[in-house]
């Protein structure tokens, strides 16, 4: 920039602030009303759709278009929640089902993920374990994992072992194709960087290789922890004597809609809460990364 | 006493992707003698890089001889300090810890590593960054992080890729005299790599001219500019201006050369 258009740009700042009528700091005070309106605008159309959805339901449900037998109704969920909740539900406290699937969730999560990371950085550190093994991963990928579910319901029992090797399956694969890929695509410049720093191989994998991949392998762990609730509740369908799966299994033996709805209900409660946890994880361990400039986050 | 660095007819083949053979350098001898500043300058694609890579050990040459201090460069040499072209500060580590890598990879213990690697901070004028990510620095700022990374190892050999070709016009001039002032306080030879023949006569004692791909040294021109230079003023020197017009003649046809070449493989 040369002196005279940085003269002329200072010249014209001065007069945006000094301009009659229209301070800085009136500017700064509006941006920040704009942008508190937009967030209670965006609230309120929240609600709306909650309302409408729930709303419509409950209102087909009561006049007859919606048949309740089949669909339930938001009142009996509501209903169906809080006796859980207050008695108990025929397989115990619901707090013993919640923490059930919880443990099973977290379990069969922890399970696959550091598996998944150690053989995503293993076979992208070593091409020849990579190509050998490569297309038995890949096909081992493509089966419907769920079905394993059967095969660790007879192999491993009943209990919760066969709800996190389930749900450990499920987990694995996300986990590790992200820390494989993560894994190749570290800057070159960035190894080469490191080697002529001094750092040997054992200093490569964990000072440049593993928090490069790491990105990834967090990104992944978003769509996993989803994966691993999927593992364990379908682990619990194959047979169990506890948990929110359970739960819901045995809602529809008894043609009990609302229980299947309520069961549901819960598990989008703990998902989400999950999915917060996640998110502050990512967030410690990613610190160095330029913050994202959105505000939406869906 | 031999030589800092050593190239005799040094050739570098690549295998293309398609699995042609690319000859990156042909033929090529350089030598650089402890303490000296050199710059290398050549139309763009014909293997500036090339040599540094193979200088640093990063690459093994397909022929010919490298020597570092009278060693044949086997792997990557002690010694050897490198600023790349590109960013290539660790972005999950602070500022300090990008400085204190090096002594730490060579087993220097944290604290010490860390009391060196402030001090080089200082040195390089970013005292009080120390806990920064590379993100939340200008572009100026990063080279210097790189700067001092490369310099704490105390690199008899410093070699440099093109490292201020992204910075704007002021904070180029200004990392340059920089660059020599930490230069002098060393003994260490530089070998700088630049497509800016300003930049390299302004800089250096002595100017390779690199011919277009495949590479080979076409001519070396000793630069006898009186030190400590400001960059900023020396071109203004005539004994600068002559020196210009001399390389100029020899890079001008390399520089069509190259131009000649890209203009028919893009049509």
């Amino acid at each position: 920039m040369s002196v005279r258009s940085a003269a002329r740009l200072s010249v014209s700042a001065e007069a945006e602030i000094s301009r009659p009528g229209r301070p800085l700091a009136d500017l700064a005070a509006r941006r920040r009303r704009d942008a508190r309106r937009r967030q209670v605008t965006v609230l309120g159309l929240r609600l709306l759709v909650a309302v409408v959805v729930l709303g419509g339901w409950e209102l087909g449900a009561r006049v007859g278009v919606i048949d309740k037998f089949f669909w339930s109704q938001p009142a009996d969920i509501v209903a169906k929640l809080w006796a859980w909740i207050t008695q108990g539900t025929d397989l115990g406290p619901l707090w013993d089902q919640v923490l059930t699937t919880m443990e099973e969730t977290v379990g069969g999560f922890f399970v696959g993920a550091i598996l998944g990371v150690v053989f995503g950085v293993v076979l992208g550190r070593n091409r020849l374990l990579a190509d050998v093994l490569g297309p038995y991963i890949k096909g081992a990928n493509a089966i419907p994992r769920v079905v394993v579910g059967a095969l660790f319901a007879i192999s491993l029992g009943l209990d919760i072992r066969s709800k996190i090797a389930t749900a450990g399956v499920l987990v694995f694969f996300v986990v590790f194709f992200n820390a494989f890929q993560g894994v190749r695509e570290v800057d070159r410049n960035l190894i080469a960087n490191a080697r002529i720093l001094g750092a040997d191989n054992r200093r490569l994998t964990t000072e440049i290789i593993i928090p490069s991949a790491l990105s990834w392998i967090v990104a992944s762990l978003h769509t996993s922890f989803g994966l691993a609730l999927v593992g364990a509740v379908v682990g619990e369908l194959f047979g169990a004597t506890a948990g929110v799966g359970e739960l819901i299994y045995a809602a529809k033996n008894n043609f009990d809609a609302a229980g299947v709805f309520a069961g549901m209900a819960l598990l989008a409660a703990m998902a989400l809460v999950a999915e917060a946890l996640i998110t502050a994880l990512e967030n410690r361990l990613i610190k160095w990364r330029p913050p994202v400039a959105t505000e939406t986050r869906i | 006493m031999a030589p800092a660095i050593e190239l005799r007819g040094v050739t570098k083949r690549f295998l293309t992707p398609s699995g042609a053979v690319f000859t990156a350098l042909r033929d090529l001898d350089m030598t650089i003698q402890p303490g000296e500043f050199c710059a290398v300058v050549g139309p763009t694609g014909c293997g500036k890089s090339t040599t540094l890579g193979l200088i640093s050990g990063l690459e093994p040459a397909s022929e010919g001889e490298v020597e570092v201090f009278g060693q044949p460069v086997n792997g990557i040499a002690d010694g050897i300090g490198y600023v790349f072209q590109a960013d290539a500060l660790f972005p999950w580590k602070t500022v300090l810890e990008n400085v204190a890598a090096g002594p730490r990879y060579r087993g220097t213990s944290h604290r010490d590593a860390r009391d060196k690697a402030r001090e080089w901070i200082a040195r390089v004028g970013l005292a009080g960054f120390e806990d920064r990510y590379p993100y939340q620095l200008s572009g100026g700022m990063r080279k210097r992080v790189a700067l001092a990374q490369s310099l704490i190892n105390g690199p008899r050999i410093l070699l440099m890729d093109e490292p201020f070709s992204a910075l704007d016009v002021q904070t180029r001039a200004l990392m340059e005299n920089e660059l020599l002032g930490l230069w002098s306080a060393s003994s260490a030879s530089v070998v700088f790599v630049t497509h800016d023949l300003e930049e390299a006569i302004s800089l250096s004692d002595r100017v390779f001219v690199i011919t277009a791909g495949p590479g080979t040294v076409k001519s070396n021109y000793k630069v006898d500019l009186p030190r400590p230079r400001n960059v900023a003023e020396i071109r203004f020197n005539p004994r600068f201006v002559e020196i210009y017009e001399e390389i100029w003649k020899d890079l001008k046809d390399e520089v069509l050369v190259s131009y000649e070449r890209q203009k028919r493989g893009a049509a």
